[in-house]
């Protein structure tokens, strides 16, 4: 363990920094008062940290966690990424390239090649929102200050959810990765002062309900140290579309990650995920159910986005995406069919 | 005069070299002995009255010197008159710290010194504001029935109201064949070059002070901080050697000279502020506009009306006016006319010049609403500019010195391909693709500022020039440079630029497209002044050639001066200044317009662009594919560093269509998406293939250097055509900028 206290003569925020060189130093380094936050890339604590909205007074630094670091395919074909692996050693790696190109290109669909070359797998799915009022200190934000209420639901909302909203928060979880890992039915393994657990992806982000603060089920002090990933992982018929305000570096407005296994034109299984639609990587297994056994073409896939966002509610600015998702989804579909024609940036081909 | 030209050459960026490996040094990089760091504090309200500040707990912070608000500010000669610059509209100028009013959401309020700069940060989080918060008014659509007329001041002269309606218009309009009566509405945008404003103050002592300033202007900021400070004007020197950038946000003192220059005199200690990003959000910016255009032609398409009213935003001590409204009567010819621009104060900070102010919102209104003309008329877009194309200024009844608008048309409409367009609205596609073609006309004012310039032969040989101009990174040094060496007929690494200094010969604040007319013209005639010198001082030199030779009777080549008649018989400049004792042989002069002269004229750029759009049938995604843009600016100087000037603006173009807008919350009074990652700007991935044709024009009336500037003309042209080119392919007219891609499914 190396530990050293950062102090300016007592005058900034203090904090103690440590550097943890294994799981079990990690775990007992951290405070159980919840006063302990780990750093990984730190492309998000930075900022946050920066901005004020964050300021933990104790850091450890969970870089040097060689077992957080491996890729690698366990006996049961079900591939294992560690949670200190970066996004874009992930996204390239051959094996997810070759069995999970929905989750490589969705990573790749995020941020820049430089956040994405210092961003960690863990860190990324315990990214923030980018709500612009959750950033903004002097202003109030139930995700922020429960209570003081939510200038995003009456104010500029273009960004944000139309699915899962509470009359607490309207916020949408920004990744691009999670949604892929979602349509994947991904499972997150986590180790804390109680033990490992495993947490399905469905289960491990929340909807903002009267708890806009949380954002996951990530209990205090716990670790995540990998994401499994089944084997199955729609390598032949998949794709990943994002639709933002610029062709790169910009979040997702709408998101879609789509896998199929076809018969033919028929479709045995779907899986389909939205981004940028809610407070967490949205999925209905009720549209997928729809989905099988159909055909796989524009109608049906309308059929589809028809039973995701039945219960979809706009808030002025957003209302669009209601009407984007529907298309994004048929598009996306047909996208799947010829994954081949897939643009970088994930842009609209087909 | 030498025979192989400089001028006209792609010379690389002479400061290049410096700028990309970090040498460069731009104003928060001066130290210091002993630097003191200032953070300000910014008022997280918008409207209202400071009730109590307390500083208890700053002030107990190890490294805090001093905290600064308008209760403890040192007192200062506030009065109006004193208090201003340059380039400041009609009103009251904003004085930070002045008393306990709020004005704008963002205003300085505080300023805290203290050893190092995240110290003095830090102590802002511990600084614990009362207020007293009133009712306020930041958007413009809500305030229109507060629309007045501006104020008069001292900027009117450059920025004038627009001209009294000729003819009928209201008759003329509602009687006409084909009119189009459209709506625009423009958000507000933040100039945001990548250097932050900062100030580094050295206090001399003897009542000196040296400022490294963000400044597009060192002789305005110099002028500023002696009148405000009571400060002789010689004791003050600003200087500003590199600017990252500025736009139009440097053209006034930003409020952290003045905190810095504050902190600096009451300390007696050297002294740096520098903004932070979200800082850069709380000054001057491009007001959001609503314009309502009404043009009529006759069936021929011969315009018979133009109507242009213009709702712009102005802060409530202000009266910014961008001229905006009478720009389609300087292209078109109309006998019927109707101008107005209205001023909507608001709580917000005054709004500023950003890279072709007016120009560039009027001309997206302007060229759409021709665009929407044609299309009624069944008229080619391009036919229709033709038709009316007037190659003198309708709206001075003058002739222009030069205008090759015409060959610009033609030029970049045959490069683009523009024949293989099919008229019909949608009627093009690659996959599930439409495509679109559109068209756009630019104009921008030919301005030249009246500039001295010292030139002097040192007596290495060498020509020194010296002028208080800054470079903004357009390649004022490099064409200055180049300039300069063919009036000598020296090689470039023979000339010595300098500037970005207050203390060398008078230049105004870099803006307007007018540094190359205005120093470049002061260059040549500091040239030939020194020429004369040199040739009479060969003269007297002992049995010299030289005598009684007229400056005419020789040429200026490779360091030496050489009989016109007899070229085996040279005198070297070296020996010229040997024989003056080794002192430089120097000269002072000024350049001006020909006020007189030009009375008779009209001055302008032209420009025209041709934008291919692909927009995606369902998603309404938008690239821009390509774009050409043809240029008549005079003469270019340095084609490399023009192309780059017109393709920053071409893609600015594409920003200010596509993507760039700061979005207020009505109901907190502030811009929610102050950063860079939420203003949104274009990345690689967001620009095609950009081409920029230098259309020739030759113009002998103008200047001594036939120049016309070429800082903003590529960006004037560029919002409509991409306007134009998106209705094309989807026969969707989006009038408000930017177009965001669900509008267009
Ligand atoms: C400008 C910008 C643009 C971006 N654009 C996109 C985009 O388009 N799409 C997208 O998906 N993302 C985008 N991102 C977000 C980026 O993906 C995340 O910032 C990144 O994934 C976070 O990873 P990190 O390792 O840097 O996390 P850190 O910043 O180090 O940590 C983030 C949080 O996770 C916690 N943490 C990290 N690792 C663990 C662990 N193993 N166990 C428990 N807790 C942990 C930290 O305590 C912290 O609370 C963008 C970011 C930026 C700055
Ligand atoms: S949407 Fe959520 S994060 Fe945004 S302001 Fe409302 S409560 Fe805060």
């Amino acid at each position: 363990m190396r530990s050293c206290r950062l102090r300016m003569e007592a005058a900034m925020n203090s904090f103690e920094y440590k550097q943890a060189k294994d799981i079990p130093e990690a775990l007992s380094l951290a405070r159980a008062d919840g006063t302990t936050t780990f750093v990984a890339g730190g492309t998000n604590l930075l900022d946050l940290w920066k901005y004020n909205i964050t300021n933990p007074s104790q850091l450890i630094d969970i870089n040097h966690l060689t077992e957080l670091s491996e890729i690698r395919l366990l006996e049961d074909g079900v591939l294992m990424i560690g949670a200190g692996v970066r996004n874009a050693e992930t996204a390239y790696h051959p094996i997810v390239e070759q069995n999970y190109p929905l989750l490589s290109r969705a990573i790749l669909a995020g941020a820049s090649p430089q956040i994405r070359n210092m961003a960690t797998n863990g860190g990324n799915l315990l990214q923030r929102t980018r709500c612009y009022y959750f950033y903004d200190h002097e202003v109030p934000c139930n995700k922020r200050i429960p209570g003081s209420g939510c200038p995003a639901m009456s104010g500029y909302n273009r960004m944000h959810a139309i699915l899962g909203t509470s009359e607490h928060c309207i916020a949408v979880f920004p990744s691009d990765m999670c949604v892929a890992l979602a349509a994947l039915d991904a499972v997150v393994n986590v180790t804390g002062p109680e033990g490992n657990r495993s947490i399905a992806f469905a289960d491990f982000h929340r909807l903002p309900g009267d708890t806009p603060h949380l954002d996951n089920n990530l209990k205090e002090g716990e670790l995540i140290t990998a994401i499994k990933v089944p084997e199955k992982g729609f390598a032949t018929n998949y794709a990943y579309l994002k639709l933002r305000d610029r062709h790169s570096y910009a979040f997702a407005l709408v998101s879609v990650a789509t896998g199929l296994a076809l018969d033919g034109n028929r479709i045995l299984e779907a899986r389909i995920a939205l981004g940028g639609v809610a407070h967490k990587p949205w999925r209905s297994l009720s549209a997928e159910a729809f989905l099988k056994g159909r055909e796989a073409n524009a109608e049906n896939f309308a059929g589809a986005a028809d039973l995701i966002l039945k219960e979809a509610k706009g808030f002025g600015h957003n209302d669009f995406k209601i009407k984007l998702a529907k298309k994004a989804i048929i598009r996306n579909g047909l996208m799947a069919l010829k994954p081949e024609s897939q643009l970088p940036g994930a842009q609209p081909s087909a | 005069m030498g025979i192989d030209k400089i001028v006209g050459k792609p010379i690389s960026r002479l400061e290049g070299r410096e700028k990309v490996t970090g040498m460069a040094k731009y104003a928060a990089e001066y130290q210091a002995d002993n630097l003191l760091h200032g953070y300000v504090v910014s008022s997280p309200i918008t409207k209202g009255r400071i009730i109590d500040i307390d500083i208890t707990k700053v002030i107990d912070i190890p490294g805090v010197v001093e905290v600064i608000s308008h209760k403890n500010r040192p007192k200062l000669a506030w009065f109006d008159l004193q208090y201003t610059d340059m380039d400041a509209p009609p009103g009251t100028v904003f004085k930070p710290l002045y008393d306990e009013n709020i004005l704008y959401n963002g205003q300085p309020i505080a300023l805290i010194i203290a050893k190092d700069f995240e110290t003095a940060r830090y102590g802002s989080t511990q600084i614990i504001f009362k207020f007293e918060e009133q009712d306020f008014q930041t958007v413009l659509k809500d305030n229109l029935t507060r629309a007045r007329p501006a104020k008069k001041g001292f900027a009117t002269a450059l920025k004038p109201p627009p001209p009294p309606p000729t003819g009928d218009f209201e008759n003329a309009f509602e009687n006409a064949a084909i009119k189009v009566e459209s709506e625009f509405q423009h958000g507000t945008e933040h100039h945001n070059p990548i250097e932050l404003f900062a100030t580094t103050t050295i206090f001399e002592g003897n009542g000196k002070l040296t400022i490294y300033d963000k400044t597009q202007g060192t002789i305005n900021n110099q002028l500023f901080v002696a009148n405000l400070f009571g400060l002789r004007y010689k004791d003050v020197r600003v200087l500003a050697p590199f600017v990252g950038g500025a736009f139009g946000s440097g053209l006034r003192p930003q409020y952290q000279l003045f905190l810095c220059v504050m902190a600096a005199l009451h300390l007696k200690r050297n002294v740096r502020v520098v903004l932070d990003r979200k800082q850069m959000f709380s000054f001057s910016h491009r007001p959001p506009a609503i314009q309502k255009l009404r043009f009529a032609s006759d069936i021929n398409g011969r315009i018979t009306a133009l109507g242009h009213e213009v709702f712009a935003e102005t802060s409530n001590f202000e009266d910014y006016t961008e001229p905006t409204a009478s720009w389609s009567h300087r292209l078109y010819a109309a006998p019927n006319t109707l101008f107005e621009h209205h001023l909507i104060p608001l709580d917000v900070y005054t709004p500023m010049d950003m890279r072709a102010p007016g120009g560039s919102t009027a001309l997206h209104a302007i060229e759409c609403t021709m665009d929407e003309l044609s299309y009624k008329l069944k008229i080619d877009p391009l036919d229709l500019r033709l038709i009316n194309y007037s190659d003198m200024d309708p709206s001075a009844e003058k002739p222009y010195t030069s205008k090759a608008l015409r060959a610009c048309y033609l030029e970049a409409a045959e490069k683009f391909g523009w024949d293989k367009r099919s008229p019909e609205p949608g009627s093009m596609a690659r996959g599930n693709k439409l495509v679109g073609y559109g068209m756009a006309t630019g104009i921008w004012d030919a301005f030249q500022f009246p500039a001295r310039v010292e030139a002097m032969i040192s007596a290495d040989g060498k020509l020194i020039l010296n002028n208080a101009t800054t470079d903004i990174g357009t390649g004022t040094l490099t064409i200055m440079t180049q300039i300069a060496a063919d009036e000598l007929g020296l090689n470039i690494a023979d000339v010595d630029f300098r500037y970005g200094d207050s203390k060398k010969p008078f230049s105004m604040f870099q803006g307007g497209s007018a540094t190359t007319s205005s120093t470049g013209v002061a260059i040549v005639i500091a040239a030939r002044a020194l020429r004369k010198k040199l040739v009479r001082k060969a003269g007297e030199m002992k049995d010299s050639p030289f005598k009684n030779v007229a400056a005419e009777q020789v040429v200026f080549k490779g360091g030496n001066l050489l009989l016109k008649e007899d070229m085996k018989t040279f005198i070297s400049l070296k020996e010229i200044i040997a024989f003056n004792a080794g002192r430089p042989i120097k000269t002072t002069n000024m350049g001006k317009p020909h006020v007189l002269k030009l009375r008779k004229y009209s001055l302008a750029t032209h420009s025209a662009s041709f934008v291919e759009v692909e927009v995606d049938k369902d998603l309404g995604v938008v690239t821009v594919t390509r774009a050409v843009t043809a240029v008549a600016a005079g003469k270019i100087i340095n084609p490399k560093t023009a192309r780059s000037q017109i393709l920053g603006s071409m893609i600015w173009g594409i920003s200010k269509t596509l993507h760039e807008e700061t979005i207020m919350d009505a109901r907190l009074g502030k811009y929610i998406n102050a950063n860079l990652g939420e203003y949104h700007i274009p990345v690689h991935a967001d620009i095609g293939e950009l081409e920029v044709i230098f259309t020739e024009e030759k113009d002998d009336l103008i200047n001594e250097i036939g120049t016309k500037g070429v800082g903003e003309i590529g960006l004037v042209a560029m919002p409509a055509a991409i306007s134009n080119a998106i209705y094309h392919a989807t026969g969707k007219r989006i009038n408000k900028l930017p177009i965001h891609f669900d509008e267009l499914f």
